[in-house]
């Protein structure tokens, strides 16, 4: 307990918050980090997903990437790149970028897999070319599982986002490996509760969301029928 | 390929201890989820308030529950305990949602038969809910065990002895080799405790078997989402 009152005196130290190292600016780093990764994954899963999804071929491509990405451990892909690109930023945002892409993949291909074939077929019966089936139906459809995926993806990033300071990059990272290398406990304790609290906070914004955009979509078969007109 | 060979005792012995701080991670993960699904699912506010908590749960980052639970829990930083406990912790978050998904999927009209031939709770519970909801679980377990082993080596940081440690050294001291060891052989491990549990599905749920068999495999894995 008594770790927890000095780590909350470190948090609330004006001397801690702000400035190039402060915990407001390594917040920043650390929300910027998890934005990038998870975008650049989705500019290259969304498309190869869809594609994917669209022809129906390569399923079983998707399921080992995703096994094999859960497998790997994160500090070894992190440190790998570390040798590879050097002390830097580059290294731990190609590690998360890898990390984010699978649920990404996942999601733009299993949306796109789980419309029912007499929907598309229905689609393509109307005199929709393939692209529009595509952008009309299928990935109107899709959006839900989609969305799930960059849910996760930006979750996991966001969580192992403190590891780029491993290899000298910035985050929020920072003050747990300073922390460990100095002993200084409180400021380990400070930094940790910052993370988990922003973990739980995009955790929760992200359910929110969720629900608020299932509030507007109709469920069901028909509904999914009123959905595609309606598009 | 010659670091591998000059360092294999250092790495089987590495092997070892990770296989050790994931296994009773998993299996304690297990016998807690269970219990926890099986009375969530008994309401609708339980089943919604136990599933956010596990979801909330999975989603504090490894690192700062590794620093934090030592705090809590009172055992010192390096300690296996202290790891196993913060494993543990991550376990049942992911298992919970697995557990309570199976045991819900479970036919309600057999668990109505069951209780029609006098079956009470705890009865009903171990010897007809809980092996149909069996090949269910079992899926659950394997995500559980790839993602616990997988999650070990981030203990490594903190000094405790796995085979993260071959990634921190070899990043350290720059040799990609001892890095590339390190990655190998935790997927390694991840594949091994995997096929494990296959065996043990096998021998626990030999029905299964049966059945697959029968039906020639024709329905698909699910994608995993992970929600």
């Amino acid at each position: 307990m008594n770790y927890l009152v000095q780590a909350w005196q470190w948090l609330l130290d004006p001397a801690n918050a702000s400035g190039p190292n402060g915990i407001g600016a390594r917040t920043l780093e650390h929300l910027s980090y998890t934005l990038v990764a998870t975008a650049i994954a989705c500019l290259v899963g969304i498309p190869v997903g869809y594609a994917i999804g669209h022809a129906h071929r390569g399923r079983t491509v998707v399921v080992a990437s995703t096994g094999a990405a859960r497998a790997l451990p994160t500090l070894g892909v992190v440190t790998l790149f570390g040798l590879a690109f050097g002390i830097g930023l580059t290294a731990p945002m190609v590690a998360f970028v890898l990390l984010a892409l699978p649920s990404v993949l996942a999601g733009a291909y299993s949306g796109i897999e789980g419309v029912p074939a007499d929907v598309v077929d229905a689609a393509r019966a109307m005199g929709m070319t393939e692209w529009q089936i595509l952008v009309r139906v299928e990935v109107p459809l899709g959006l839900p599982l989609l969305l799930g995926g960059i849910r996760s993806s930006a979750l996991q990033v966001l969580a192992t986002a403190t590891l780029a300071a491993y290899v000298g990059a910035g985050g929020l990272g920072r003050f747990l490996f300073l922390g460990l290398k100095t002993q200084n406990y409180p400021m380990m304790l400070a930094a940790s509760i910052v993370v988990v609290g922003l973990a739980i906070g995009a955790e929760l914004t992200f359910e929110l969301v969720d629900r608020l955009a299932r509030r507007g979509l109709p469920t069901g078969r028909a509904g999914l029928a009123s959905s595609v007109v309606g598009t | 390929m010659t670091w591998v060979l000059d360092n294999l005792s250092t790495i089987l012995g590495a092997g070892w201890a990770h296989l050790w701080l994931a296994l009773p991670a998993i299996v304690i993960s297990f016998l807690v989820a269970v219990p926890i699904a099986y009375l969530a699912n008994r309401y609708r506010w339980s089943r919604f308030t136990v599933l956010l908590a596990a979801a909330l749960l999975y989603a504090i980052p490894s690192l700062p529950l590794f620093i934090v639970l030592p705090l809590v829990l009172g055992t010192p930083v390096r300690s296996t305990t202290n790891v196993i406990a913060a494993l543990g912790l991550y376990g049942v978050a992911l298992m919970v949602r697995y557990a309570a998904d199976a045991l819900d999927a479970v036919e309600p009209d057999t668990l109505l038969a069951a209780t029609a031939m006098g079956y009470g709770a705890t009865r009903r519970f171990l010897s007809v809910q809980l092996p149909l909801a069996g090949p269910a679980l079992l899926a659950g377990v394997r995500v559980l065990s790839v993602s616990t082993v997988s999650l070990v080596p981030v203990s490594a940081l903190l000094g405790v002895n796995s085979l993260g440690l071959l990634l921190t050294d070899g990043f350290q001291r720059g040799i990609v080799a001892e890095v590339l060891a390190g990655i190998v052989a935790t997927v390694v491990v991840a594949l091994a405790v995997d096929l494990g549990l296959v065996a043990l599905g096998r021998l626990v749920l030999p029905w299964e078997r049966a059945r697959t068999a029968r039906s020639s495999r024709k329905a698909p894995a699910p994608v995993e989402v992970a929600a």
